[in-house]
């Protein structure tokens, strides 16, 4: 090839040092040329910052995340050590923050579902569900929704728990070095998302419960397809306890670390699994039923070891529940409305599938644009305007994969909620991470954070 | 709707003098569809409701309602205080209850909550705030949750304070689970939760200015054109409330 000449050679080029104003080598202050002041901060040394206290040789502060692979999405972790112990660990969060509550407040009550869904977005259908009940509550149709809506709902949350647990366990697994755990958990995910998919319509995101009900019922042959998944997943998920359970590796890895007894439990707010590994059954689909729960015959596992490794048997055993509870919605499912009978509340048009795709049924089109002009108005209004809702306050709860998840939601008598709060338990379940933390291991803290599972978008939301 | 001049007259005044057991008015809206200033050709313009919150319960409140009064208020006269000293009000709705208690008194209101052996609320779910503007005096709200694993109870605290001195006291000393949830709401809403032992931002950056969820901090957003017409931003479209 030719010789190639460059106009400019790069050696023309001179790049000049920026004019830092003080002698910080990580952070510094420069003018440009064109007048505008740049700030440069590059990291820093805690010497430089904090000096050390009197006696203490070195104070070293780990900053881990919000970008490491291993802290479960933008966590940050701020972890003081001596040697490999941790003596001090804090969270750092609000990376994700997007003011998904404020957002609610300027959309119709129906709306909000779409929001919300994207929180937790590993339990979308847990968080529609604890807003849905909660509207439902200030609206006082609770008891309104038909039993097929109901039985919907439980079908739609129990494969939610079983598609987030997966998750727990694969990311959990992978952490700690467990790749097939990982590949496994991924790949049986994908089944049951598979299955919310031909329920909802989307993998993720669902926005299926709405107030009053569900916005689409069971797909025909929908109920043998779950059944032929349930049938399929037991011997596809056995791999992941056959090969970790009794493995001692993965028992040395994980038992006794990230302790947390019933009495800190307790004091810190701590739901879900991380609370049943301490032995207490408590459990809201048990002592709160909602949704018909009470109906199902289904045990809530419980362990006493209070550590990683109990945390995760629960998890495996809530997986087996899940699937009892599904198999026995599937059974009670009768053919019936999916929606409250009250047109004031219940949403107007259905979808079905056409030839060319997913839309809104010709049946209600052919009825508003050709039949009922009230039926057109009443449909325009529900959805541009929404519905009102009574003024007061409501709160909710419902037990999701995390643990307990509580919706308070006021309403001030208007279209749009007045003030929506999401007490995610992953929000409150990571406050655990100092006292899981402290005194251990550096490398353990990833079994602990991993074994609160939090979800950065339902602690940031 | 703009004002027609036969339009009854209602006061549209909010007055809430603090420390009064009435549940406030939330709003006196006139009209309906939420436009205003294109004329009242629907004559809907003279429609005017008073938007209440449930009103203060008296007793008998019903169910387990009454015996945790009845222990609330035994234990309290222990620490030399009575029931409606430390409550303001009480109000049962939708099978719950909520106790309005005065900022004053909170700590020792939920450390009984916690500790009495009839009462035993064990967990704190965390606590929301709530921004009523038209509340003089009362603006901003602390919200909390309770839960009885012991008594499968719930029941929900509340404490409001004026903007300008928007100061309660922190149960991190009795609940450690309130911790975070303490600082959203201060970030949030500007609550300052004393003697909290480390109130900083959580989920804004450190050098945020202002508190978000409040009703006067905007949504933001910008207007989208689409095909020539431009939809404006959530919070400046029509809202029907």
């Amino acid at each position: 090839m030719d010789d190639v000449t460059y106009e400019t050679s790069f050696e023309d080029v001179v790049i000049e040092p920026p004019l830092v104003d003080h002698d910080d080598a990580y952070a510094g202050v420069y003018d440009t040329t064109e007048g505008a002041r740049v700030y440069t901060v590059t990291g820093g040394d805690w010497d430089t910052v904090l000096a050390p206290a009197d006696g203490e040789k070195e104070r070293v502060v780990v900053n881990m995340g919000p970008q490491h692979p291993s802290t479960h999405g933008v966590l940050r972790l701020i972890l003081e050590l001596e040697g490999e112990v941790i003596t001090e660990a804090r969270c750092g969060i609000g990376y994700l923050h997007t003011g998904i509550e404020k957002n609610l407040e300027y959309r119709t009550w129906t709306q909000a579902v779409t929001y919300v869904t994207r929180m937790d977005y590993l339990a979308p259908i847990a968080n529609e569900a604890g807003y849905c009940l909660a509207v439902e509550k200030l609206l006082g149709i609770v008891d309104d929704v038909p039993p097929r809506a109901q039985l919907m709902r439980v079908i739609t949350l129990e494969l939610n728990r079983i598609s987030s647990h997966l998750v727990a366990l694969a990311t959990g697994g992978f952490e700690m070095g467990a790749v097939t755990a990982m590949t496994n958990g991924f790949r049986d995910r994908e089944l049951v998302l598979d299955m919310l998919e031909m329920i909802t319509g989307l993998r993720m995101n669902h926005a299926y419960i709405r107030p009053g009900g569900v916005a689409q019922d069971m797909p025909e042959g929908g109920a043998d397809k779950i059944r032929a998944v349930l049938r399929q997943l037991p011997g596809q998920l056995s791999g992941v306890p056959q090969m970790l359970v009794d493995n001692g590796i993965w028992k040395d890895r994980t038992s006794g670390i990230g302790y947390l007894d019933l009495a800190g439990c307790m004091a810190l707010g701590i739901t879900g699994p991380v609370l049943r590994a301490t032995g207490l059954p408590y459990d809201v689909r048990k002592s709160e039923p909602y949704f018909g729960y009470d109906a199902f015959d289904f045990d809530v596992p419980t362990v006493d070891t209070c550590d990683v490794y109990g945390r995760f048997l629960i998890r495996i055993e809530e997986i087996n529940q899940s699937m009892r509870i599904l198999e026995q919605a599937l059974d009670m499912l009768e053919p019936g409305p999916v929606v409250v009978a009250d047109k004031k509340i219940a949403w107007p048009a259905q979808l079905s599938i056409g030839g060319d795709g997913q839309g809104n049924s010709l049946d209600h089109i052919r009825h508003i644009m050709g039949e009922s002009m009230e039926a057109l108005i009443h449909h325009f209004k529900l959805v541009t305007e929404g519905f009102a809702v009574p003024p007061g306050q409501a709160f909710s709860t419902i037990e999701a994969p995390r643990g307990e998840l509580g919706v308070h939601v006021v309403s001030d008598g208007g279209t749009r909620p007045y003030r929506v709060h999401f007490r995610d338990p992953s929000f409150n379940n990571l406050q655990a991470t100092a006292a899981m933390c402290e005194g251990g291991q550096m490398a353990d803290v990833i079994g602990a954070v991993a074994s609160i599972d939090p979800v950065m978008g339902g602690v940031d939301r | 709707m703009t004002e027609t001049p036969e339009a009854p007259e209602v006061s549209a005044e909010i007055v809430v003098p603090a420390g009064t057991a009435t549940i406030p008015v939330v709003d006196v809206r006139r009209g309906m569809f939420g436009g205003s200033g294109s004329g009242d050709t629907s004559g809907y313009g003279q429609l005017v409701r008073v938007i209440e919150f449930p009103a203060p319960t008296q007793r008998p409140y019903g169910g387990w309602f009454d015996e945790a009064a009845d222990e609330m208020g035994l234990a309290l006269a222990e620490d030399g205080l009575s029931f409606d000293q430390a409550v303001e009000a009480v109000v049962i709705d939708r099978g719950e209850i909520t106790f309005h208690v005065r900022g004053e008194h909170l700590l020792a209101f939920v450390r009984r909550l916690r500790d009495e052996p009839a009462l035993r609320f064990e967990m704190c779910l965390g606590v929301s705030g709530v921004h009523y503007p038209h509340q003089t005096g009362r603006e901003l709200h602390a919200v909390w949750h309770f839960l009885s694993v012991t008594h499968t109870r719930r029941a929900r605290v509340e404490v409001s304070m004026p903007e300008e001195h928007p100061h309660v006291p922190s149960i991190v000393s009795v609940y450690p689970a309130d911790d975070w949830h303490e600082r959203e709401t201060f970030d949030m809403f500007g609550i300052v939760f004393d003697d909290h032992p480390g109130l900083t931002r959580i989920l804004m950056p450190d050098d945020w200015v202002g508190h978000p969820q409040r009703k006067d901090y905007p949504l933001g957003g910008i207007p989208v054109e689409y095909k020539g017409a431009t939809i404006p931003p959530p919070d400046q479209r029509r809202s029907y409330t």
